[in-house]
């Protein structure tokens, strides 16, 4: 379980980011975030496990105040987060087994990680992640050989690799197809729903955030304004999370887009 | 649209930085003068230009009558120093500007670290080589060591300094990818850094070795051995074919270099 109370950040320019920001994500729920660029959905994120450091407030995991750590103690603690970004963010030079392998890096000595060395568990491990993801046989590949899609499912299972007890989400489908998004999506929840992992994903996509999500959270300039189940999402609610616009006209284009993935689907399936 | 006659024929490009006529003409006329008095103050010992192109000729001659032969041990043997400190004092120095490289990378380390590795970096680029060479020759003696030591020198300054700028220069996204599992700061040099720089270092280290062969060349002349102090000796003793054939070897070794190098780099990128 993740508590957060109280965070705030304040950058060195004197830009707020955050203030005041409190919220408690039960084991196993999907959460996302949600709000308009710059209402501090990636500063809240990378302030959980310190990418970024808050200013203010308490970040527990469990009864560990990540907030307060030391180096080496973040360090560790770290370990128990993953983290999934928005392109991808492999180390593109490397390959898919090395990238994956990258996420035990907090528990394995520094030869064995430059050697290459690897324990049998974690190899085993890693092989069984990219086995689920669906890239068993890109193991050897480098990560910039792969598309879009399957860079993404590397990073997932990159994240798994540390075997966490939280996922940070930071716009997993921001450069990715329609289609690949909801792939991806589904993935998500469907690895958060087998493990019992809480997640919380930062998505700029609201109907998407609504398809997947099981509570959304709204932020608008460093605040929550809106924080409740999808359904509750309602226009108004949309309109104070990112001020005036038509909403309809976004949902119209939506209700397209869906239609036309049921044609092509039914297509696919008239020519099978 | 009137006819095409009643447009102008011709067009000048309009004067630029003089706008005013009288102007323009007054300072040609100045600039004339002043070239007219400054030749008149040259003073050119006429007969010394004449001895000095005697020698150049013979200089040129000795140039189309390459003499390999002659001073060949002293030329063998220059040209293994040469090479000898070419190769030792870029192993070394890429050794020793890796970590002042990372040092100098204002993304990994420290701000005290950063101006530590800067300053080290700034001292390198900011002595030329003769003017170490110089130096190291008075410090250590004559020979090949001081060359080695001066080529490894300025080898950190060039080296460390790109190499830090390239890292400066890295995706970080990667890295805080990396961050974020929980690895160390070393883990994170070998998992982030090294695999996005890994390509321009070695096409650096290359660049280098080439660039030291060249100068390996010049140090020599200050005393610091190789192929450069067998030239020096040649030309102070009038063997001028002797000399040309060291500049041919110069250069060739140079083109087979500069080739090679570049050959390599595109080949790792």
């Amino acid at each position: 379980m993740l508590t957060l109370d109280g965070l705030s950040k304040t950058y060195k320019t004197g830009d707020s980011a955050l203030s005041d920001v409190s919220l408690t994500v039960p084991k196993g729920q999907i959460m996302g975030l949600i709000g308009p660029s710059g209402a501090g959905k990636s500063t809240l994120i990378r302030c959980i496990n310190r990418l970024v450091e808050p200013t203010a407030g308490k970040v527990l995991l469990g009864d560990v105040d990540l907030a307060r750590l030391g180096k080496a103690e973040l360090r560790r603690q770290r370990r128990r987060i993953g983290m999934i970004f928005q392109e991808y963010a492999l180390v593109e030079r490397l390959t898919v087994m090395e990238n994956v392998l990258s996420g035990r890096l907090g528990y394995v000595p520094f030869w064995r990680s430059f050697l290459r060395k690897y324990p049998a568990a974690d190899i085993q491990r890693a092989y069984q992640l990219l086995d689920r993801v669906g890239l068993m046989d890109k193991a050897d590949n480098r990560a910039d050989a792969l598309s879009g899609g399957q860079r993404q499912r590397v990073g997932i299972a990159r994240a798994l690799a540390q075997n966490p007890e939280l996922l940070l989400v930071d716009e997993p489908t921001a450069s990715l197809d329609p289609k690949t998004s909801r792939q991806i999506m589904r993935l998500l929840t469907e690895i958060c729903a087998e493990r019992d992992l809480p997640a919380i994903v930062n998505i700029h996509d609201v109907p998407l955030a609504q398809q997947f999500m099981q509570r959304i959270v709204g932020l608008n300039a460093g605040r929550v304004v809106f924080d409740g189940p999808p359904e509750a999402l309602t226009e108004a609610a949309l309109t104070t999370i990112y001020g005036e616009e038509d909403w309809n006209a976004m949902r119209k284009g939506d209700a397209e887009q869906a239609e036309a993935e049921a044609d092509a689907r039914a297509r696919m399936e008239a020519i099978a | 649209m009137s006819s095409v006659a009643a447009y102008p024929t011709t067009w000048r490009r309009p004067p630029q930085i003089v706008k005013d006529r009288r102007w323009r003409i007054a300072l040609q006329i100045g600039i004339f003068v002043y070239l007219v008095l400054a030749i008149s103050t040259v003073d050119v010992n006429w007969s010394r230009v004449y001895e000095g192109l005697e020698r150049g000729q013979r200089f040129a001659m000795g140039f189309l009558q390459p003499d390999f032969t002659s001073r060949w041990t002293d030329i063998s043997r220059g040209l293994i120093e040469s090479l000898t400190m070419t190769l030792t004092s870029t192993v070394v120095g890429v050794i020793i500007s890796v970590p002042v490289g990372i040092g100098a990378a204002r993304n990994l380390v420290p701000r005290s670290v950063y101006y530590v590795c800067r300053g080290i970096i700034a001292v390198s680029r900011a002595l030329q080589e003769v003017i170490i060479a110089i130096f190291l020759v008075a410090m250590f003696g004559f020979g090949p060591f001081a060359g080695f030591l001066t080529l490894s020198f300025a080898t950190i300054g060039f080296i460390a300094k790109l190499l830090a700028d390239d890292i400066e220069e890295i995706d970080e996204a990667q890295a805080e990818s990396i961050r974020a599992t929980g690895a160390s700061w070393v883990q994170l040099i070998n998992y982030a850094i090294q695999p996005q720089v890994m390509p321009r270092l070695i096409g650096l280290s290359l660049y280098r070795l080439d660039i030291n062969f060249r100068e390996s060349a010049v140090i020599g002349i200050v005393g610091a051995g190789g192929i450069g102090a067998t030239l020096n000796t040649a030309i102070d003793r009038y063997e001028y074919d002797s000399a040309g054939a060291v500049l041919l070897i110069i250069i060739l070794i140079v083109m087979v270099a500069e080739y090679s190098s570049s050959y390599l780099r595109k080949f790792l990128q």
